[in-house]
């Protein structure tokens, strides 16, 4: 069911309306049949890999919880009888158990992911023939809710958060149906309370979940849907589209990866907000960064938070990374200090690269993330050194030089998830400096690509108001700025933007349905 | 305490960190920073700061971050 | 109080105009079919004849609405009827058509020009739209509209159009405010009239096809159809217009013909009575043998109403004072569209069939 096909809507409206008849305590109840409808109707496998994922992911933690239980009973009971060296024994012991489960329950979990989504490339990496693997269907959702559940248990087992005793609403956690296409990819901590919890229909609430869900199908429809033919044709052939057509493409598919990724996790978000679950945001105007480093922590936010919780921390303070870090101080002298960071930093890279998908473009994607991070990572005291000599640094105009050089360094980067291949990226790449003639960008030729020149018109005005509201945000909320205007000029601009997006939206025949992209990865 | 400060300032100089109460919250720390600030700790201080103990309240201010050297260190 | 008094008509002035705005733009953005592709208006068309009593309903798809003319059944035999045809319409959207039109009358014959036959699937979803978007809301239209949607239509932008031509605002015409309400009449009875000629010197060979069997779904409407017949005293009749390409095989005119035999339905190919009926395709086509011109039809008409009535006793209604009146009108402005169209393509009147037959 994608979230632009009138069954989604119908789905959801349905589901609305029964959500505040039943009583209230039955509410998380509907929630959890409408995930299994929604598993359901992708796929019947889907809803028994996410409900395995559930199960063992709720065994596992309720065994470390009761390992918990059982260590500090047993403290408990023989507090000054043991002495401190048992007691650190005992509670090592302990620890060691709680690790067991937390690996198992891991190791099933993201081998499930690696079996489904990886087999066939690993198979490929050791065999040139054509492998029989490649048809095992890739279960729905299965990279998201899959982080989400490994997040869960390790956040169990630190003792963070409490294990959650009902196996069905931990099916309903991994399984929650806003967050399947695309995230985010939530916490434990920060989803179960509303996701659990007893709701009221609040007027404002769903009033501004409503104009969320929106302004998202304003995003998907009438920009993203509009630039995916164009995209879709470009990067298919990279044989012909070169040089000038590679430079429409990057900025295109830059813009789309934007409009499509933002508007579908404002669907999400907008959608569980109808029904009172508050769901992490995972955007902050992204391309307002002003260095890679910085959109990092504005990009897929609920992301790169998991790979630096449960990847990046674990991996730096290991004592094999630390140990590292000493022989190369020993070796480096102060240098060496950074060590630990750029390895796990690395090993974090390559694993987003990997998650995004089973292919070398995202891995050699990940590495160039990283290689650009440490390299400005390094030259920082240079930069702050230039920053003080210059008067400028300061300016509104240098802070938008180095948001456009942001997006620079990212159209190249989103190049590398575009083509099927390391070598295509490449060639397109170079092609740009070698094959462009600038006249192209204007001419004829760029309307052959499944644009018009009203597609363009129509992509560049949504834009502008993309950027016009991502200005607003930055100020302060844009739905609460118009709750405040007068009735008629409120009802005036939503059901304005409604009308945008029915007359202007890329959908139905004619158009291509197209999937959201993130849901490929 | 007056290690703890000294790292830290030589990390970001230009920081106030005796009254700082938001290290985290107010991202004045990255998880470079914290990683960096983790070696350096387990260097002078012989313990070792797990990813469990990564979170906001242990590292928000130069006063919590001391307080867990010391619970470590006592529980070692 | 007063508060819950003001926020409630509040709301129900906002759904007001929400409404209000749908609705007209909906009929903004509909395409009008007055002028270029007329065909798509015949199907509406047939729900302003004041009177519906007709005695004959042709039902089928651009063979039939080119190749007959009722004016000439009328003039000639006192034939009131009417067809219901459409581009391509599919064999499920003729019984459709045909189901719709006995809530209005029961006829004494149904025409049903078989070349559909040869669809087990609609083939496209713009010849769906001109087929049914023009029908009244019954179960035959929803029924109709199941059996018609190809793999990426839905249900629901039948129900509202506005989300099927929601961006024609790109393309909207003055005729789309013109008509917006209101169009004129396109059709005579369901007739497309067009007095040019283009004759027919070349016939495209057919290409040889791996199965000529009929579908079962097309055989099933088939059966449909004859059935509503039965069960309501209708006779059926099948026929294949005179269309010299695309190519009637004899793979598929051996399937009617047996089909024709074993239910004892009257089968007239008029492929085979070219002569018979007097046809000449270097006058009477305007499209080289596809379709028929006023020539080829009223010569069709002529000879078909002459088996109507002697052979199926079709009634002939001249002398009824109200059907007079109606036909009246309608000869009227068929000979109307003849004058304009001859000025459009620079045809001498005189040189048609109607009038030099007329004339001797």
């Amino acid at each position: 069911m994608l979230f632009t096909s009138y069954s989604f809507i119908g789905f959801t409206g349905v589901l609305l309306s029964v959500y505040y008849l039943v009583p209230r305590r039955l509410q998380w109840i509907i929630l959890l049949i409408s995930s299994c409808v929604f598993y359901w109707v992708a796929n019947p496998a889907s809803l028994i890999y996410v409900s395995f994922t559930a199960f063992t992911i709720w065994g596992c933690a309720i065994m470390i919880d009761r390992d918990y239980g059982i260590q500090n009973e047993y403290i408990r009971l023989n507090k000054g009888t043991i002495s401190k060296e048992d007691q650190k024994a005992f509670k090592a012991r302990h620890k060691m158990i709680r690790e067991i489960w937390t690996s198992f329950g891991i190791f099933l979990n993201i081998g499930i992911l690696i079996v489904t989504k990886y087999f066939s490339f690993l198979a490929g990496l050791f065999t040139v023939q054509q492998n029989h693997f490649t048809d095992i269907i890739v279960p729905l959702g299965i990279s998201f809710y899959t982080l989400q559940a490994v997040g869960y248990l390790i956040d169990v087992k630190r003792g963070t958060i409490k294990a959650e005793g009902n196996l069905f609403k931990m099916l309903l956690f991994v399984s929650f149906f806003p967050q399947v296409i695309q995230g985010p990819i939530s916490r434990f901590s920060d989803l179960s309370v509303s996701l659990f919890g007893e709701h009221e229909p609040e007027r404002k609430e769903i009033n501004f979940a409503l104009q969320r869900i929106l302004w998202g199908y304003f995003k998907k429809l009438i920009v993203a849907d509009r630039i995916a033919p164009a995209v879709i044709t470009l990067v298919s052939d990279p044989a012909k589209y070169r040089g000038a057509y590679v430079i429409v493409a990057l900025v295109l598919y830059t813009i789309e990866l934007y409009a499509d990724f933002t508007g579908g996790i404002d669907i999400s978000i907008g959608v569980a907000g109808i029904l009172g679950v508050k769901v992490t945001e995972n955007f902050r105007r992204p391309y307002f960064s002003t260095s890679l480093k910085e959109y990092w922590r504005r990009w897929h936010i609920t992301m790169s938070q998991w790979f630096r919780e449960f990847v990046f921390y674990p991996v730096s303070t290991s004592k094999l990374v630390q140990g590292i870090s000493k022989f190369a101080r020993k070796h480096l002298g102060n240098r060496g200090k950074k060590v630990p960071v750029y390895f796990s930093s690395f090993i974090v890279w390559v694993a987003t690269g990997l998650w995004h998908g089973a292919n070398w473009t995202f891995i050699i994607w990940g590495m160039l993330n990283w290689l650009i991070l440490t390299v400005s990572e390094e030259l920082e005291p240079v930069y702050a050194a230039f920053h003080k000599k210059v008067g400028f640094s300061n300016s509104y105009g240098y802070k938008v030089f180095m948001c456009f050089r942001t997006i620079l360094l990212i159209c190249i980067l989103n190049l590398f998830d575009c083509y099927s291949s390391v070598r295509d990226t490449i060639s397109v790449l170079a092609s740009i400096i070698t094959e462009t003639e600038l006249g192209e960008l204007f001419s004829d030729k760029m309307l052959t690509i499944g644009m018009s020149g009203l597609d363009y018109v129509i992509v560049l005005a949504g834009v502008f108001v993309m950027l016009a509201v991502s200005l607003i945000q930055e100020k302060g909320d844009v739905r609460e700025y118009i709750w405040k205007m007068p009735y008629a000029i409120r009802f005036a601009i939503w059901f304005a933007l409604f009308l945008s997006v029915l007359l202007i939206g890329a959908y139905g025949i004619g158009y291509d349905a197209n999937q959201f992209i993130y849901n490929r990865f | 305490m007056e290690k703890l400060l000294e790292i830290l300032k030589e990390m970001h100089p230009d920081v106030d960190f005796e009254n700082e109460t938001g290290l985290i919250d107010n991202m004045i720390l990255d998880s470079f920073d914290i990683v960096t600030l983790i070696t350096e700790i387990s260097d002078n201080y012989d313990v070792t700061i797990s990813a469990e103990h990564i979170v906001p309240e242990n590292f928000n201010s130069v006063q919590a971050l001391y307080a867990l050297i010391k619970k470590l260190e006592s529980e070692d | 109080m007063k508060q819950r008094k003001k926020s409630i008509i509040r709301f129900l002035a906002s759904a007001l105009i929400v409404f209000l705005v749908l609705f007209l733009l909906q009929r903004l953005l509909i395409p009008k079919y007055a002028t270029g592709i007329v065909e798509g208006a015949f199907v509406a068309e047939y729900y302003k004849e004041e009177n519906k009593q007709f005695d004959v309903i042709f039902v089928g798809d651009c063979e039939v609405y080119e190749n007959f003319s009722p004016v000439v059944l009328w003039e000639e035999y006192g034939i009131n009827s009417y067809i219901r045809g459409s581009a391509e319409q599919y064999i499920w959207q003729s019984y459709y058509l045909l189901e719709d039109s006995l809530r209005y009358n029961t006829p004494q014959v149904a025409v049903f020009n078989i070349q559909s036959l040869q669809f087990n699937e609609s083939q496209s979803e713009a010849y769906n739209r001109m087929s049914i978007e023009g029908m009244k809301w019954t179960q035959s239209k929803v029924n109709a509209i199941k059996a018609s949607m190809t793999e990426d239509e839905h249900f629901l932008d039948y129900v509202f159009p506005i989300l099927r031509y929601h961006s024609r605002w790109s393309e909207l015409t003055s005729d789309d405010l013109k008509y917006m309400f209101k169009s004129p009449s396109v059709s005579y009875n369901g007739y497309f009239m067009r007095v040019d000629t283009k004759p027919a010197d070349y016939v495209p060979e057919g290409r040889n096809l791996p199965d000529y069997s009929f579908g079962d779904k097309a055989w099933y409407y088939m059966d449909m159809i004859r059935e509503l017949c039965e069960k309501n005293g209708i006779q059926l009749i099948m026929v294949k217009a005179p269309s010299l390409y695309p190519t009637w095989y004899d793979e598929y005119e051996a399937q009617v013909v047996e089909y024709s035999h074993k239910y004892d339905i009257p089968y007239y190919n008029f492929l085979e009575l070219k002569e018979a009926v007097g046809l000449d395709y270097s006058t009477d086509t305007y499209d080289a043998g596809l379709h028929l011109n006023i020539n080829g039809a009223e010569k069709m008409s002529h000879y078909f109403g002459r088996i109507l009535s002697d052979e199926y006793g079709v009634t002939d209604r001249r002398g009824d004072v109200e059907l007079d009146k109606i036909w009246m009108k309608n000869i009227n402005d068929y000979e109307t569209e003849i004058d304009r169209q001859c000025i459009l393509y620079g045809v001498d009147r005189n040189s048609l069939f109607r009038y030099s037959r007329k004339d001797q």
